[in-house]
């Protein structure tokens, strides 16, 4: 019944390659790893599959 | 008589038994981890409850209603333990509706729960004991949620019979709990990975949606947290909860609580959580540069990396965190090319 309130989420480049996202989580900065057993990994992809997150390109 | 001289005719078939013997001798029987809530690296002070917060390692307190409550590390304890886990209802609640609840679930990894044999005909009895105190007394429940494979769902109540007491109650949890054979196919099995593999979870105040459990029964009912005898905890503010000496084990007893070291305990709870750890490097030459940060334990996954305060750093713009490189022991920091570099940060890979 997890429910993480993100509010931004942007991928972070390194070496050229989408490395992690920064996100904003429960009014937190946070970064978060492309890790598919990361939970807040999982939370942000439940939300963009939901259609109420988007996750902007890396700067 | 020398211990030397003692065989197997000396000493009686019944003699030895279960409980004389694994406090001194059976070790790592436990699996739950800081289930004397005795590492609380967040700190321990009361917090309020959100949809997940933590205080003591590892225990994480849900709330969804139109209450509030607090939890903190608390030192009421029952005789040989020093700290416990303590909910104070701060805002009542005495109509919970139908989708709220309160509760406290721990997330056992699926990777150590491999040796119940969940999913085959050996499907092994478990056993959880804790001690509770409340002012509130009546029937309360916990549940026990295996996700992996077929989602099944265990509930089972207990009583707290006296006001503000210390007691102990011990549950059995056989695979075939109400004569279910759901944990013995092979939908019952746990993966073996790094998710979660049983979820415990203390419940304190449930809405309709999750009381439709039958106590000691598995259902296949995933919302049947709880029963519809269970009290609503969150009916007054002068309502508190603690827990302590929680654990979980293989068999149908509750042996003593085993007691690890502090030591082992934080190291057991950094494989999902460290914090503050600090890190820096002066940048003399001027030129790009990147801080790996250690880890002090290989955790469950790549972490999600926090900072605290500011970075310690000369460059214009903040530097980047990449928390994924670093294979669950490191992450890195890139400086550009400040001169200094470093800061204060938290890693989290709470299941």
């Amino acid at each position: 019944m997890e429910n993480m309130n993100i509010t931004s989420a942007q991928y972070v480049t390194f070496n050229e390659s989408n490395s992690g996202i920064k996100a904003t989580i429960d009014g937190v900065e946070m970064h978060v790893p492309l890790d598919p057993a990361n939970r807040h990994y999982t939370e942000i992809l439940r939300q963009v599959d939901a259609g109420t997150l988007t996750i902007e390109d890396a700067e | 008589m020398p211990i030397s001289t003692i065989n197997t005719n000396s000493i009686a078939d019944d003699a030895v038994t279960v409980p004389k013997v694994t406090d001194q001798v059976l070790t790592h029987r436990n699996l739950i981890i800081n289930g004397a809530m005795q590492v609380a690296q967040r700190g321990t002070g009361s917090v309020p409850v959100g949809n997940g917060t933590f205080i003591v390692d590892r225990f994480k307190a849900y709330k969804d209603n139109d209450g509030a409550y607090t939890i903190e590390q608390s030192t009421d304890a029952p005789n040989g333990f020093t700290t416990s886990l303590k909910g104070q209802v701060t805002i009542a609640d005495t109509s919970i509706a139908a989708g709220q609840y309160v509760y406290w679930p721990y997330y056992i990894e699926a990777k150590d729960l491999q040796h119940l044999s969940y999913g085959t005909s050996s499907a092994k009895t478990i056993t959880l004991s804790f001690w509770v105190k409340s002012n509130k007394t009546g029937v309360y429940t916990i549940s026990v949620y295996k996700q992996d494979s077929t989602s099944y769902m265990f509930t089972h109540e207990y009583t707290i019979s006296s006001t503000n007491t210390w007691e102990k109650k011990t549950i059995t949890i056989s695979p075939t709990a109400g004569n279910t054979s759901f944990i013995t196919s092979s939908g019952g099995a746990i993966a073996n990975d790094n998710g979660a593999g049983l979820i415990i979870s203390w419940n304190l105040s449930f809405g309709s949606t999750f009381t439709g459990g039958t106590s000691n029964s598995w259902s296949s009912n995933t919302s049947d947290y709880s029963t519809t005898n269970a009290v609503n905890w969150m009916d007054s503010t002068s309502n508190n909860f603690y827990l302590t000496g929680v654990q979980l084990e293989v068999g149908d007893t509750a042996t003593p609580f085993e007691h690890r070291s502090y030591g082992e305990e934080l190291a057991l709870c950094q494989r999902y959580y460290v914090n503050s750890i600090s890190a820096s490097i002066y940048n003399q030459g001027n030129v790009n540069h990147i801080l790996r940060v250690a880890l002090p334990v290989e955790m469950r996954v790549n972490p999600t990396i926090t900072r605290t305060g500011s970075f310690w750093s000369g460059a214009e713009n903040a530097p980047d965190i990449y928390p994924q490189y670093g294979n669950k022991k490191a992450f890195l920091i890139s400086g550009g090319t400040s001169t200094f570099l470093g800061g204060s940060f938290l890693s989290d890979a709470e299941l």
